[in-house]
């Protein structure tokens, strides 16, 4: 029986985020456009995530160069090592933190934020005043989360490659332009195109999960903590199902061409 | 008692019934609101007067009856010409809903948002400023609400909802958490506001003094029909017990 209903729950909450995301698609190309909302909302991911972002990618730069260097090693392979760990890092590895960083410090901004205003009549206030909160809130958030990961992604793709300079540099000495060549040839726009797409989803989700949280909080205060809390553990696993998908869609595409 | 020409009614409610799930808020209620009246609602606490105001402005569905402003059926109206009838319809909330991540001139310029391109930007401020004076805050205007008392909340929810000139505005207790000075002056706005640009007013209070000062009518809203109806001076006189518990 209460399975059942956890079941029913869970079944009806993704009916309901499917409908959100139709009315999203619905209200999110018509005017009224918000522009001044969506760029608050753009430099507001941007100057909240970008420190952080940018010292992780520094770090799994570092880490994952050092960590694959005894195995490389083994084969006698170590001058392969910025082509390979470049291509780990920017199909992988960095779309990933970006995204769950953000989820993280995204997604539950978003989810506590909507769901305080919508707690507090915020979001009724807005729609008496003639201003359409979903459009408003709802479609600047989405779009500017989507846009902004893959920026904040490609910067941390940057530094995360520094980061790895700097081990290969301490491990077998070696110059910047030598490892710059060495990552470019491996590295292609066919690595990082499928990550920039990929990273376009995980924005959206975060967006839209965030948002969808926050915008149908119930239960007072109480509610807002909740929202902010599903919000980020419903993102992150959104953004492993997505990256799940993107893998073998990347694979089809491989084997074709 | 007045009586009632429907030539003349803004707001027509008929019928009107809402529950949730098994709590039967309003069973039937109706009433008309004239063309500048001012009438208080008075009722217990959860008796649903938010909710009767609230299914006015279209923020909450009626399970049944008919509500008409200016004529318009509420519920059969698209979201954009809800909004039309919105610019004439103000709305004070019970919890003041400033938004709390702007400071209060951008919370008194949101309802001017539509009308931007209308308006120019010494326009604007010399609106935003005569909102303020109304209420006698003009040195707020580049604080934050949560710098602000309640009371001043209040006021400042209050210009927002007057900004627009409204023809209709729904006061959510307008006085409740006010110093009885100040709330007086609230009292005499709105009555200032009535007489100035013939607006007609829905006011929820409990304040039995705002309600001597402001009310042209009462209607009673008790277990969710419109109980009793009159001036104030005819129901502070009524024999009723019910009616009499809120003269006392
Ligand atoms: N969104 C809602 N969901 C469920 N029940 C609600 C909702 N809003 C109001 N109610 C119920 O409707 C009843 C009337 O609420 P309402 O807010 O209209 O009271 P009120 O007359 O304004 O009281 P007060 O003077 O305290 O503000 C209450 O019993 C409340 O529990
Ligand atoms: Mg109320």
């Amino acid at each position: 029986m209460k399975k059942a209903s956890a079941l029913n729950n869970l079944l009806s909450e993704i009916g309901d985020l499917y409908l959100f995301i139709i009315k999203f698609f619905k209200e999110g190309f018509k005017p009224r456009y918000e522009f001044a909302e969506f760029f608050r909302q753009c430099y507001y991911i941007g100057n909240k995530t970008l420190p952080l972002i940018a010292v992780t990618g520094f770090i799994i730069g570092l880490v994952v160069t050092i960590q694959s260097y005894p195995s490389l090693e083994v084969f006698g392979t170590e001058s392969w090592m910025p082509s390979v760990v470049s291509v780990s890092l920017v199909r992988e590895l960095v779309p990933v933190i970006t995204a769950l960083i953000c989820a993280g410090k995204i997604a539950s901004g978003i989810g506590a934020e909507l769901g305080s205003m919508k707690v507090t009549e915020q979001i009724d206030a807005m729609e008496v005043s003639g201003t359409n909160p979903f459009k408003y809130l709802v479609v600047t958030r989405v779009f500017a989360t989507t846009l902004m990961l893959p920026l904040l992604m490609i910067l941390c793709d940057t530094i995360s490659l520094y980061g790895a300079y700097i081990a290969v540099d301490m491990k077998q000495a070696s110059t910047f332009h030598l490892f710059t060549s060495q990552i470019f040839i491996k590295l292609t726009f066919g690595d990082l195109i499928p990550s920039i797409i990929k990273s376009l989803f995980f924005g959206f989700a975060i967006g839209i999960i965030g948002c969808f949280k926050g915008y149908y909080t119930k239960n007072g205060t109480q509610g807002v903590g909740k929202a902010a809390n599903t919000a980020v553990v419903s993102a992150t696993f959104a953004l492993f199902i997505i990256d799940l998908i993107a893998v073998q869609i990347a694979d089809i595409f491989h084997i074709i061409t | 008692m007045k009586t009632e020409n429907t030539n003349t009614s803004v707001i027509s409610i008929k019928g009107l019934k809402k529950s949730f799930d098994e709590n039967h808020v309003l069973r039937d209620f109706s009433v008309e609101l004239a063309e500048g009246e001012n009438l208080v609602v008075l009722g217990k606490s959860g008796s649903g007067k938010s909710v009767l105001i609230k299914c006015i402005i279209g923020l909450m569905k009626p399970d049944e009856g008919n509500i008409e402003v200016f004529g318009e059926n509420v519920m059969t109206l698209s979201h954009d010409e809800l909004d039309e009838m919105r610019v004439k319809v103000g709305f004070l909330f019970q919890s003041n809903a400033l938004y709390d991540s702007m400071t209060i001139r951008e919370n008194l310029e949101f309802p001017l948002r539509r009308h931007w391109d209308k308006n120019t930007q010494g326009n604007i401020n010399d609106l935003v400023m005569e909102a303020l004076s109304n209420v006698g805050l003009e040195s707020t205007v580049d604080k934050m609400p949560s710098e602000l008392s309640g009371g001043m909340q209040k006021r400042i929810a209050l210009a927002r909802t007057l900004i627009l000139k409204p023809k209709i505005i729904l006061y959510d207790e307008p006085t409740t958490g006010l110093d009885p000075i100040t709330g007086k002056e609230i009292c005499h706005l709105i009555v200032d506001m009535q007489k100035k640009y013939n607006t007609s007013s829905i006011i929820i209070s409990h304040d039995i003094n705002c309600v001597k000062i402001t009310a042209n009518r009462i209607v009673m809203l008790i277990d969710g029909l419109c109980y009793a109806t009159g001036t104030f001076e005819e129901l502070s006189n009524s024999k009723d017990e019910k009616i009499q518990q809120f003269f006392d």
